[in-house]
């Protein structure tokens, strides 16, 4: 009597956690009970976690403001953080539900790595940040000729970068790094002389410099860096879901909703107040959504409307202390705007 | 049918199902069946996910324009050169880390490892330390320690060390003059090649005089003649074609020159003090390998010291030296790709570009598996030539 | 003819040589040791310099200057970088490493839950401890507590979301913890692993000697962190929709399989040095393929490669440092994410975070080394020629 025992293939299957499939990203969300949610490994105003670890920041708002809609509760929500080469692959696999991290939308994200970004949350630009202690004299771009420029590897400010430098005729020197706190460490130690990312990321790098004073932020905008959230492409309720909380967002802020005052603006007079909150009689724009129909009161509630978002984050309530510029409503001259909700 | 016929010639009571030869083939049909089924799944389903959310497959990215830069690199490229070019950078840098590294890996290791064996108490007390802090610390952590090293020792480009020659040193890295040939520089390397053919047909004839008649001859100061002589004589006669491009200060680096980047410099240095630890024991291991009374052996035939050690041990150590030295070459080759961490464009850094750039992972990391697999066969190809001259030949 | 005078007795004493050069005490093992020749002296002058040179430094910048304690950066930067230390001091932060030690162990895994992992720790040092000292009896039941029961206990444990423990995810493991439990089931898996595939290389069987000669060179070809790229952004598209594996999970298999490669090679090294001899005889008596490999050949092909195997074990240990560069928080990882603290940013901190990181690592190693090294000489049963 002789025992078979195969024991190639047993030790293979231990422990996995899948989720199931199912087919909509909506009814997997509902059924997990919260929203994965990819943001960056910690940039500051964007996606960082505090020091109790909770993450703060825009794109982490976002993800917040797309689970009040969801769940009616902006704390159902777990982040990831992503490297920038394990963004789009976290999401096309659906380890991430929304990919809210600071990413450009470009053409060839839409067509060719199966994205959908359903807007542009913070309107930049890519900038130069020089130290002007060691360089004294640099105020322009244009005098980098020659210079080592630190920047981050496989993102869209590299090829803008490149581009720049060729177009001006300048020669330049690129010292390159997978992850933004080695190029922080990188140029903080002096390995290069320049910082190239998006504006924004500039002002909150300087922060976490060891002298925030010595460095400036050159004028030179040398890019259109539209950020924003993306999505799986094939799943247009859900697009639709994260798309139109975007447009509540601005919305709200238009129509001067706030988390302060949103409970007493359900018993507004304004018609278009009531319509967008969700007040109106036999109402079905949230239940059409797939979202309940006081959605927008439960985002509104989650994380303010949009311009709180960003004064919280960026603006003037944060260390960063970015003005609206271009990120302003259009009705104050800048470019966020909101299709009609009705 | 086959077993069936055996089991007819030799009766036996066992049934086919404990036949060795039946277990075994239906062992093996289950696993390819099933290593197939797990192949079709996984491309089916990769298929599927490539398909549903349309993105892009196939090779073809690989002749589109880059758009990015590389810092280092040995081949002409800019930012207009395509992805199949910058992935070609890479594995160059990879090459020439991981030759540089080889060499000072061997030669750091094999002093380290004859000191260990001294009879010199501090010098062995030195090496062993040496070899056991490097030893248990991983490599990742010893590139960290250059490189941070390296950039808050060395001054800033305005206060850079002047060392001789016109060579530079400072956190951009080391600057020497860069030698620039002139005409008729071919001349040159003709006579280095030829220098380094004769120089190698004196050292044949010597040895076959020397076994033929007992006179020795003294190969190496001819063919230090050889090999640096001619070469000199070609460079004046054909007019002294070399000058030398000197590094300047600009205003924002030095320029000019030959430049080291510190990205290099701290990989090469950590990943040859690192495998350095590990030959060093490969050596000892080696020497200690070779019995006592073969050096005795030596001794009493009245061979000198010197000569006991290149003539009788170390022949012998080699042969106990080779196989795991290949393979420390192939670790060092390997933790070559941990440049990615302090920015040192290798293949694995480049491809990961690539990779980010196009999105299209599954053929970079193919890639970047394929390269690395090629390089570790070749180079374990070319040891164990090494080896089979080396081994034991046995009468 | 010569005439010898063969009668001639010595009748006095020879005088009294002087002693020999001593070869016991100081001076003697000074003259042996460090000047016997020339060169040695040359050799000794050159490394007393070297001494001379290194420690005192060392010694004084780890300790003698070096701030144990602080509440931020200011205790480690100079008047000029905006901290109360003179000018020109240069001196270990360890209050960076202090301030932040329950980070480095745990990462970010909830503080008031910390308790479950220093309770695994506990577990794991009070059934380790007795399994490695030779003395201790019962060691089955204990290796099938460690290997066994332990790995359960931990997994629920840590993991939670049962027995009314909350759910702590992987993304908030870090630091030590990451770097162990990687580690630990790296070795648990690996080894296993390694020797079916080792037998397998062995075996009579022409498609399975393939298959596993073709994953043992392939992984043994590539870098690690080609294998955990591969895990980070391929596997993901090799599933069906919706399925989605952890992220320490996927760096588990990884490492786990990669150690696997190595460990077959180790233990086919084992397997050939076992004479031809022992197979047949195992044969002869009518054992079958298992009971023959884990009666006879395995036991003592594995105790000759001891050494081997803990060699893998050290370079799976070292190589888990590897996740940080795919954004886990090893201890690694953890350490380098911490300098990015503005709070803390100081000259001095990333050199002390790293040497405090290469402290650990190198605790863990050459522990490891050394028990390797006492069991080789225990286990010495005469197998060497």
């Amino acid at each position: 009597m002789k025992h078979i025992a195969i024991g190639i293939l047993g030790a293979a299957a231990l422990g996995l956690t899948a989720t199931a499939a199912s087919a909509g990203t909506l009814d997997t969300v509902k059924q997990k009970g919260f929203i994965q949610c990819g943001v960056s490994t910690g940039l500051a105003g964007f996606s960082a976690p505090d020091d109790k670890g909770d993450w703060q920041g825009i794109d982490a708002d976002f993800c917040r403001a797309v689970a009040g809609a969801v769940f009616g509760d902006g704390t159902k929500v777990k982040f990831t953080p992503l490297s920038a080469k394990e963004r789009f692959t976290a999401l096309q696999s659906g380890e991430v539900d929304i990919l809210s991290r600071n990413t450009t939308w470009t053409i060839n994200r839409d067509t060719a790595l199966g994205l959908n970004f359903i807007g542009v949350t913070y309107y930049d630009g890519q900038g130069f940040m020089i130290n002007a202690k060691k360089l004294p004299g640099v105020n322009s771009a244009l005098q980098l000729s020659g210079a080592a420029v630190c920047v981050q590897s496989g993102t869209t400010t590299e090829l803008n970068l490149a581009d720049y430098f060729k177009s001006n005729k300048m020669e330049y020197n690129p010292v390159v790094f997978e992850k933004l706190e080695e190029v922080n460490a990188a140029y903080d130690a002096g390995r290069c002389d320049v910082y190239t990312t998006d504006q924004s990321g500039l002002y909150g790098i300087r922060l976490t410099l060891g002298a925030p004073a010595d460095h400036v932020v050159l004028p030179e905008i040398i890019s259109k860096e539209p950020l924003g959230p993306a999505v799986r492409q094939g799943d247009d309720q859900w697009y639709h879901i994260v798309k139109w909380t975007y447009f509540a967002l601005l919305q709200a802020e238009e129509l001067g909703i706030t988390k302060a005052n949103v409970e007493e603006m359900k018993t507004s007079d304004n018609p278009e107040i009531k319509r967008v909150l969700g007040q109106e009689a036999d109402t079905k724009i949230g239940t059409d959504l797939g979202v309940s129909n006081d959605w927008v009161v439960n985002i509104v509630k989650a994380v303010g409307n949009y311009g709180e978002m960003f004064e919280r984050n960026v603006g003037s309530g944060s260390p960063l202390k970015i003005a609206r510029g271009i990120n302003a409503l259009w009705t104050k001259g800048g470019l966020q705007y909101a299709p009609p909700i009705r | 049918m086959a077993s069936q016929e055996i089991l007819r010639e030799e009766p036996s009571r066992a049934s086919f199902i404990n036949d060795p030869k039946v277990r075994s083939l239906v062992f093996q049909a289950v696993v390819v069946v099933v290593l197939g089924a797990l192949v079709w799944w996984i491309v089916q389903n990769t298929i599927d996910n490539l398909q549903r959310l349309h993105i892009a497959s196939g090779f073809g990215f690989l002749r589109g324009r880059a758009g990015f830069d590389i810092s280092d690199s040995a081949i002409a490229y800019t930012s207009d050169s395509t992805y199949g070019r910058a992935i070609v950078v890479g594995f160059i840098n990879t090459l020439i880390v991981a030759a540089a590294g080889i060499v000072t890996a061997t030669i750091i290791g094999f002093i380290v490892g004859v000191g260990r064996l001294s009879r010199n108490w501090l010098i062995r007390k030195i090496c062993m330390v040496y070899v056991e802090v490097f030893r248990n610390i991983p490599p990742l952590l010893v590139i960290f320690f250059w490189y941070s090293g390296v950039l808050s020792v060395l001054p800033a480009p305005r206060d850079s060390y002047h060392l001789p020659f016109g060579s530079f040193l400072n956190q951009r890295g080391f600057y020497f003059p860069r030698a620039m040939w002139g005409e008729g520089s071919w001349l040159i390397l003709v006579a280095f090649l030829v220098g380094i053919a004769m120089a190698w047909f004196v050292a044949r004839k010597a040895h076959q005089r020397q076994m033929a008649t007992g006179q020795q001859f003294p190969v190496f100061w001819t063919s230090l003649a050889l090999v640096v002589g001619l070469p000199v004589l070609a460079y004046a006669l054909s007019g002294f074609p070399l000058s030398f491009d000197f590094p300047k200060q600009s205003t924002f680096n030095l320029t000019g020159g030959f430049q080291v980047k510190p990205e290099f410099l701290s990989l090469y240095l950590a990943l040859s003090c690192y495998t350095a630890a590990f030959i060093a024991e490969i050596v000892r291991a080696g020497i200690m390998g070779v019995s006592k009374g073969q050096t005795e052996a030596a001794g009493a035939l009245g061979v000198r010291p010197g000569s006991i050690l290149r003539l009788v041990v170390v022949p012998q150590a080699m042969r106990i030296v080779i196989p795991p030295l290949t393979s420390q070459y192939l670790n060092l080759t390997k933790n070559s790709s941990l440049a990615i961490a302090i920015g040192y464009p290798d293949l694995t850094a480049t491809a990961g570009t690539v990779l980010n750039q196009t999105g299209q992972a599954i053929e970079c990391v193919l890639i970047m598996m394929v390269v690395y697999l090629v390089l570790s066969l070749v180079t374990s190809a070319v040891m164990n030539v090494v080896n089979a001259r080396m081994a034991l030949v046995e009468r | 003819m010569q005439e010898h005078d063969t009668s001639w007795v010595r009748t006095e004493m020879a005088l009294a040589q002087p002693a020999p050069a001593g070869v016991r005490g100081l001076g003697a093992w000074v003259r042996t040791n460090l000047v016997g020749s020339v060169g040695d002296t040359i050799l000794t002058v050159i490394g007393i310099a070297l001494v001379v040179m290194i420690v005192p430094q060392v010694v004084s910048w780890a300790f003698l200057n070096a701030q144990w304690t602080g509440p931020d950066r200011t205790v480690c930067a100079t008047v000029a970088q905006g901290g109360i230390q003179p000018d020109g001091w240069s001196g270990a932060c360890w209050a960076f490493v202090n301030a932040k030690f329950g980070q480095f162990m745990f990462g970010r895994y909830p503080i008031e839950e910390r308790w479950r992992p220093i309770l695994v720790a506990i577990l794991f040092v009070a059934l380790l401890v007795p399994l490695l000292i030779p003395r201790v009896p019962r060691k089955g039941l204990n290796a099938i507590l460690f290997f066994g029961a332990l790995p359960v206990v931990a997994f629920i444990l840590l993991i939670g979301g049962m027995f009314g423990l909350p759910h702590v995810e992987t993304s908030l493991w870090g630091g030590l913890l990451v770097t162990l439990s990687l580690s630990f089931v790296g070795i648990a898996v690996s080894l296993p692993l390694g020797i079916v595939l080792a037998l397998g290389r062995r075996s009579k069987m022409p498609i399975i000697k393939t298959l596993c000669v073709i994953f043992i060179e392939t992984v043994r070809g590539i870098p690690l962190i080609t294998v955990l790229f591969m895990a980070s952004v391929m596997l993901p598209l090799f599933l069906p929709e919706g399925v989605t594996f952890d992220k320490f999970l996927r760096a588990l298999i990884g490492v786990s399989l990669f150690a696997a490669a190595y460990m077959a090679e180790v233990v086919r090294g084992g397997l050939q040095a076992i004479p031809k001899g022992q197979y047949e005889g195992a044969d002869s008596l009518g054992l079958g393929y298992w009971q023959k490999m884990n009666l006879i050949v395995l036991p003592q092909a594995l105790k000759l490669v001891i050494p081997g195997i803990v060699n893998t074990f050290i370079g799976m240990f070292k190589d888990t440092s590897l996740v940080s560069i795919i954004s886990m928080f090893d201890l690694l990882g953890v350490v380098k994410q911490n300098f990015s603290d503005a709070n803390w940013a100081t000259p001095q901190t990333a050199r002390s975070g790293l040497i405090f990181a290469a402290f650990v690592f190198w605790l863990f190693c050459f522990g490891m080394s050394r028990y390797s090294m006492f069991t080789e000489r225990r286990l010495d049963t005469g197998h060497k020629r």
